[in-house]
């Protein structure tokens, strides 16, 4: 542990920290542009130039080791004359073009030229220009703003893991864009925008949409998967504009992924802004009240067991609380939060992330089962090829199910069930790299889930983590990644079949049947809707998508911008996300529709405020006490040995740019859809 | 004494007398009223009076949309919205100003990089409703076309100050 004197301030660092990371600690600021926590080292751009006691000319601090005894200045006059020196290059061939910059307003370069810079120019020459780059549908480029720092060639190099960007030419003629004229093929690609520290990269959707200064910043939670992405909502007026990453090492650490950021124009299309009741065969615009009279007309009197409910996979668990007590009210066993039919559940440790998306950094081997993680949660898939990449040890992957596009090295061992059988009974040759880890873990994806034989399977994986040692007291390498967001919320609420209880299929089904008369979908469009021509459907969503076009009476809900709301994500962190606009027209946030309705109905639920609705939501489970933290599961016995059938695990992720009713309204989606799936289908074929 | 001469002044009516030789002397001085609104009096090439936006010589309008104006503006009187045109450069799809709430402070056209949004010579633009003083995106290059010239020449002659 180095101690060095920083300005006369003794710190004492964690051997390997750099100069910059002392300056820090010491709560100095060094201004830099090339330099990033979560990026290798470059020392480029020279802007965090320190004097140090002993050296003849001044040191960049981002690439100095920190040593014992070491004496730094970052305020004397030879400091300030650097930085100066260095503002002056940058500023060189940096154009004046702010006004129509959009980075302006949170420019690095233009916040550090205020700080640091001379305040003029002796440059009288001509400035360098350089040919924009293509980069596909979202990221912007002016390359003639760019500085060199490389942050964006460092970042698709080592975290996105596309080595499309590089460095072509030197000196000032040097380039920074793809060698090959190529869109960045990446799920991550948007957070090169937030790297960028001058306007070079920007945001292609939100160009020239707003300044900085305009927004309302909110803290939000994501719902296109389940990783629970820790994000900011930028919005203007009624208006969600852009969705930012927040930094939260458990989780996302810095990045978001590209649909993550960018399904958010999809909120401005297709919504439902206000109740439609079906009138002879077709959706009449109606108020609160008919619409509600439209559903009591057909529920009251109905025997609770004609009544269904199934919740979709962007469902804040609010309001998930608040129809599973009015479903218990009406006395309806019937309920389900897995439109997808997985029927997973049972003890909370054989339907979590146990090992938390950090522990990927702790383990030593994985098994991949029935996942195509990097288009089901391209978040975890980084942090996968994070651990790949860090030097504390081999880090050995198997894949079976799918044969799909890691951006890490792995192990390709076979499609199905027979190959994880085979892993089981040590005949495969992973069974040996499993004996030898410390700290395997296995992860089961919805492919392998959503089957029929989705017992045997977890029976299967079960057995794999006690044979080879994923269980012990500290370490927990058993998890399952799920692709929505609602789900581990819905389970751990327990919004699933209750005694007699009839589950997604089956209600289905019955419905089909004529059985089941109502059916309530709370946000579920990626179920069969054929099968529910004969019964009564109330939708209630934000969305006009599959479920609108099938319900007879809805009700308009709250997109996750628009509500307060709780989500669990795959890991079982359960995590509050704020309202950043109104929901749009007549919506309503969702819990207190179905608090209204159930007036209506006349089985008034015991609770009219949010708190309320949250401490129901703690009664139901423990979880939800403690937010932001993982809740240890206890490790059990579940899945039922039996015979698994032979075909091969396909992940539920066809298209990652389309997966859920925003997703598929937005216009950048169908962007990306067009020049990344579609090409690569394109390439199948040929 | 005092009363006496009081009492003689006021007989000889000399107040009356020397208020009307004031009277008389203006008489022979040049008028300083002007004969509004057929004469009109010197403005300073500050004057901030009614905006007007501003082209360029070969017609490409110059507010390139950097929403400076907006963010400085105290009243909070400028409205922007703005789009990539069809050629990709940055321009305002929607540029309004309240007249009503403007304080004429000057500002906007102060933050403006482009001497696109300028505070004109005209201050005779009362109109007979409130929504006439809206002023949107058209009516502001209009303002810009009728005054160029003035605009011009105000620009140049406050240009050694600036």
């Amino acid at each position: 542990m180095p101690k060095l004197t920083v300005d006369g301030i003794e710190v004492e660092v964690e051997a390997g920290a750099t100069v910059l990371q002392a300056c820090e600690e010491a709560g100095k600021e060094i201004p830099r542009f090339c330099y990033h926590e979560r990026l290798s080292i470059a020392g480029n751009c020279r802007m965090c130039l320190v004097e140090m006691e002993r050296a003849p000319k001044p040191v960049a601090s981002c690439a100095m080791p920190a040593a014992d005894g070491m004496v730094i200045k970052t305020d004397s006059d030879l400091v300030k004359k650097a930085r100066t020196g260095v503002m002056e290059f940058l500023l060189i061939n940096h154009p004046l073009d702010c006004p129509i910059c959009d980075q302006g307003g949170e420019c690095d370069l233009q916040d550090q030229a205020m700080a640091y810079g001379c305040g003029s120019s002796r440059y009288a020459e001509k400035k360098r220009a350089v040919k924009d780059k293509e980069l596909g549908p979202i990221v912007k480029t002016i390359m003639t703003r760019c500085i060199h720092c490389t942050r964006c060639v460092r970042f698709s190099e080592e975290v996105a893991g596309v080595g499309t960007m590089g460095a072509v030419y030197r000196g000032e003629d040097t380039e920074v864009g793809p060698y090959i004229e190529a869109s960045i093929n990446s799920e991550l690609s948007g957070n090169l925008i937030d790297l960028c520290p001058v306007g070079a990269l920007t945001s292609k959707p939100y160009a020239f949409t707003a300044r900085p200064w305009e927004l309302k910043k909110t803290d939000s939670i994501d719902v296109m998967d389940a990783v629970g992405s820790n994000i900011r909502v930028d919005s203007r007026g009624s208006e969600v504009l852009r969705v930012l990453p927040r930094t939260n090492d458990d989780v996302n650490e810095e990045w978001i992924s590209d649909k993550t950021r960018y399904a958010i124009d999809g909120l401005k299309r297709q919504r439902l802004d206000r109740p439609y009741v079906r009138v002879n065969g077709k959706l009449q615009a109606v108020s609160w009240d008919e619409a509600f009279a439209a559903i009591k007309a057909k529920v009251s009197g109905l025997d609770g067991k004609k009544i269904a409910a199934i919740a979709g996979d962007t469902v804040d668990c609010e309001s998930m609380t608040a129809l599973k007590d009015l479903m218990g009210k009406l006395g309806s066993p019937n309920l389900d939060c897995r439109q997808d039919g997985s029927k997973i559940g049972g003890p909370r440790a054989s339907y979590i992330f146990n090992s938390t998306i950090s522990g990927i950094d702790e383990a030593d081997a994985c098994l991949i089962v029935g996942a195509n993680i990097r288009a089901e949660a391209p978040i975890i898939n980084s942090r996968l090829r994070k651990r790949w990449r860090s030097t504390t040890g081999d880090f050995k992957v198997g894949i079976i199910g799918e044969s799909w596009d890691t951006t890490f090295k792995h192990d390709y061992l076979g499609a199905g069930a027979e190959t994880l059988s085979a892993v089981l009974d040590g005949k495969s040759e992973f069974a040996k790299v499993l004996e030898a880890a410390e700290k395997p873990m296995i992860i089961i994806g919805m492919g392998a889930l959503n089957r029929d034989d989705r017992d045997a399977v977890l029976a299967t994986a079960r057995a794999i983590a006690d044979k080879f040692g994923m269980v012990t007291g500290e370490w927990n390498g058993f998890n399952v990644l799920h692709t929505a967001a609602s789900r581990v919320g819905g389970l751990d609420l327990g919004f699933v079949p209750g005694e007699g209880g009839l589950a997604t299929n089956d209600i289905l089904d019955a419905a089909a049947k004529g059985d089941v008369e109502v059916v309530y979908l709370l946000g579920a469009d990626e179920i069969d809707m054929s099968k529910l021509d004969k019964a009564f459907v109330v939708y209630q969503g934000a969305m006009g998508d599959a479920g609108a076009q099938a319900a007879d009476v809805i009700l308009p809900g709250a997109a996750y911008t628009e509500k307060n709301g709780t989500y669990v994500n795959t890991e079982g962190r359960a995590q509050q996300g704020w309202r950043a606009v109104f929901p749009v027209g007549e919506a309503k946030e969702d819990w207190a529709i179905v608090r209204a309705l159930s007036g209506a109905l006349g089985q008034v639920l015991p609770y009219d405020s949010l708190d309320a609705v949250r401490s129901r939501m703690v009664e139901l489970s423990p979880v939800f006490a403690s937010l932001n933290a993982v809740t240890k599961a206890e490790w059990a016995d579940f899945g039922k040995a039996g015979d698994m059938k032979p075909e091969g695990f396909a992940t539920p992720v066809r298209n990652f740019y389309m997966t859920d009713p925003i997703s598929r309204a937005s216009v950048t989606m169908a962007k990306c859809t067009e020049a990344f799936v579609k090409d690569a289908a394109a390439e199948k074929v040929a | 004494m005092s009363f006496i001469d009081r009492t003689a002044r006021s007989f000889l009516l000399v107040e009356l007398v020397s208020g009307m030789a004031l009277t008389l002397k203006y008489m022979f001085k040049p008028k300083v009223t002007l004969n509004y609104p057929y004469e009109k009096g010197p403005l300073s090439p500050r004057f901030r009076g009614e905006h007007a936006l501003r082209r360029y010589p070969n017609g490409e309008e110059r507010c390139i949309a950097c929403k400076l104006c907006e963010a400085i503006c105290p009243a909070q009187a400028i409205t922007i919205e703005v789009e990539p045109r069809t050629d990709g450069s940055r321009r305002t799809t929607r540029y309004d100003i309240d007249m009503t709430k403007c304080i004429y402070c000057g500002f906007c056209e102060e933050a403006c990089p482009v001497d696109a949004i300028v505070e004109g010579p005209n201050f005779e633009f009362a109109t007979e409703n409130r929504e006439e003083l809206l002023y949107d995106k058209d009516k502001l290059l209009a303002n810009g076309e009728r005054w160029e010239a003035e605009l011009a020449a105000r620009l140049e002659a406050d240009a050694p100050y600036r």
